[in-house]
């Protein structure tokens, strides 16, 4: 294949608690376009990798490469605050498990969606509400609701909401923390298509951490098994989970129920 | 570079350790070797158990191979890739060009269409979404799939149903290595008839197809060679 060149390089990578593992010498690479899919029991160290991943926790050892624009695979530990924050509210999105942790909810969900507009310097306000009306029916909210407060949408919906406010930048790398853990099974699979469809159609390159199997092998090309902050195992989504290796990893797929 | 074959497999062992069961090891298979060239369909014989799946599995990288070569001449491109070795990143380009796998079982997506399923692999080749729709109603048509359910997601399709969804989904691309695990086995005999000529017709535009069959008649229909597949002599389990 041609997956081009390497756009999150991850090596050695640790954070620890005191005497407790976060996660400890992590390292793999994701490539343009790819769904990674990191997963694990709670408490396998799955959120802090992500956290650290994004840099928004330090790592206590090992390196994180962006693929920056313009200037090539960068060490991140050698950036500025600043330039991260940009990094944050530009070519990188974060979806967090709990809506409120990723929205604001006191202000209109056009605002959600026009601040990181705002952020990488658009100032025209029929602009940016012309693009928040777009992204809002593209993730199929009404656009008719733009200006209410995501407080009166439904769970649903607000992680929906979470995605159109992510995307609307074009972002190359998003992050994901359990975005399905907090739906009912009922609305899980409308989110899972749409993001199926809009991760493939903006070639989007997606970390996404969950519990869930079943996600993992709908979503992602790839798939890490962690437990105790430790990649135990690592493949093809498919492969892992109909041919896993690691005892940890068949102890996983044999106790799910299969649907 | 001469003509290599499509699909070259070298000294192929597969076996399992079942770690939730004491380390059970299962031996399934060892010491397979052959060649498929396109235009060939290779049925895998052998009675139930003997690890006929388990081979077609390791051909599509689903299975992790123990030991030995799986070698697959990429589309549209000179070389040959070892699906043992391979990358995630090079397997999963070689599905999207490459390699296609029919199973008896659809992995049904939420909320997409029968149509849309069966579109979505001449899509990933670049086809316009007009053009891939329209043919993707063409196959489910001559696959008898009728047209009232074109439009809706195949939960709850009869079996049969699904797996005309999956055979179209298989075969709509014209990739140049088919697996085929039991396509037929929950059709009525003209829908049979009409996988056995899809069949043909992909070996006819040059296809390596390998198949297993469990219906004595498609077999013979289609069968350009055999290979026969033996259950390896069973070994003590060991504890791991």
């Amino acid at each position: 294949m041609k997956p081009g060149r390497v756009l999150l390089q991850v090596r050695g990578l640790s954070k620890f608690y005191g005497e407790r593992v976060g996660c400890e010498r992590v390292s793999f690479d994701l490539f343009p376009g790819e769904v990674l899919c990191i997963a694990g029991e709670s408490g396998s160290g799955k959120s802090t990798l992500l956290q650290t991943l994004a840099y928004e926790l330090r790592p206590d050892a090992g390196a994180v490469h962006y693929d920056l624009s313009g200037r090539g695979l960068t060490d991140l530990s050698g950036l500025p605050d600043s330039t991260l924050r940009e990094l944050w509210r530009t070519d990188w999105g974060f979806v967090r498990q709990n809506p409120r942790d990723g929205l604001r909810m006191r202000v209109s969900a056009g605002a959600n969606i026009g601040e990181r507009l705002m952020a990488i310097g658009e100032r025209h306000y029929g602009d940016i509400r012309v693009q928040a009306q777009d992204w809002l029916q593209r993730v199929e909210i009404d656009d008719t609701r733009l200006d209410e407060a995501p407080t009166s949408f439904s769970g649903g919906m607000q992680q929906r909401l979470q995605i159109a406010r992510n995307l609307v930048t074009r972002p190359r790398l998003v992050f994901m923390d359990e975005p399905t853990a907090g739906l009912d099974v009922s609305v899980q699979a409308r989110f899972l298509d749409l993001l199926r469809r809009l991760t493939a159609e903006l070639r989007l390159a997606v970390i996404l951490v969950t519990h869930d199997l079943a996600v993992a092998r709908l979503l992602a090309q790839r798939l890490i098994v962690m437990r105790h902050g430790r990649i135990v195992e690592t493949g093809l989504t498919d492969q892992v989970l109909d041919d896993p290796q690691h005892p940890y990893t068949q102890l996983l797929v044999s106790s799910v129920l299969a649907a | 570079m001469p003509n290599l074959p499509t699909l070259g497999v070298r000294r192929l062992g597969k076996h399992f350790i079942l770690h939730t069961q004491g380390g059970t090891r299962l031996s399934v298979l060892d010491e397979i070797s052959f060649d498929v060239d396109g235009g060939e369909c290779l049925v895998l014989d052998g009675p139930s158990g003997a690890g006929k799946s388990t081979l077609l599995r390791c051909l599509y990288a689903n299975y992790l191979p123990t030991h030995g070569e799986i070698w697959v001449r990429e589309a549209d491109n000179p070389g040959r890739i070892d699906i043992v070795t391979a990358s995630p990143q090079q397997i999963v380009e070689l599905r999207r060009t490459t390699i296609s796998y029919v199973s008896q079982f659809l992995r049904v997506i939420p909320r997409v269409s029968a149509r849309d399923i069966v579109a979505e692999p001449l899509q990933r080749l670049g086809c316009a979404t007009e053009e891939a729709r329209d043919r993707a109603a063409a196959l489910l048509a001559r696959l008898n799939l009728p047209e009232r359910l074109w439009d809706l997601p195949p939960a709850t399709f009869s079996g049969g149903e699904q797996q005309r969804v999956n055979i179209a989904r298989g075969f709509i691309a014209e990739r140049p290595l088919m697996l085929l695990d039991e396509p037929t086995a929950s059709l009525d005999a003209a829908n049979r008839d009409v996988v056995v000529n899809l069949i043909k017709e992909a070996c006819a535009r040059g296809a390596a197809v390998v198949g297993i069959f469990h219906d004595t008649e498609v077999r013979d229909a289609v069968a350009t060679r055999r290979l026969p597949v033996q259950p390896v002599v069973a070994e003590s389990a060991i504890v791991a």
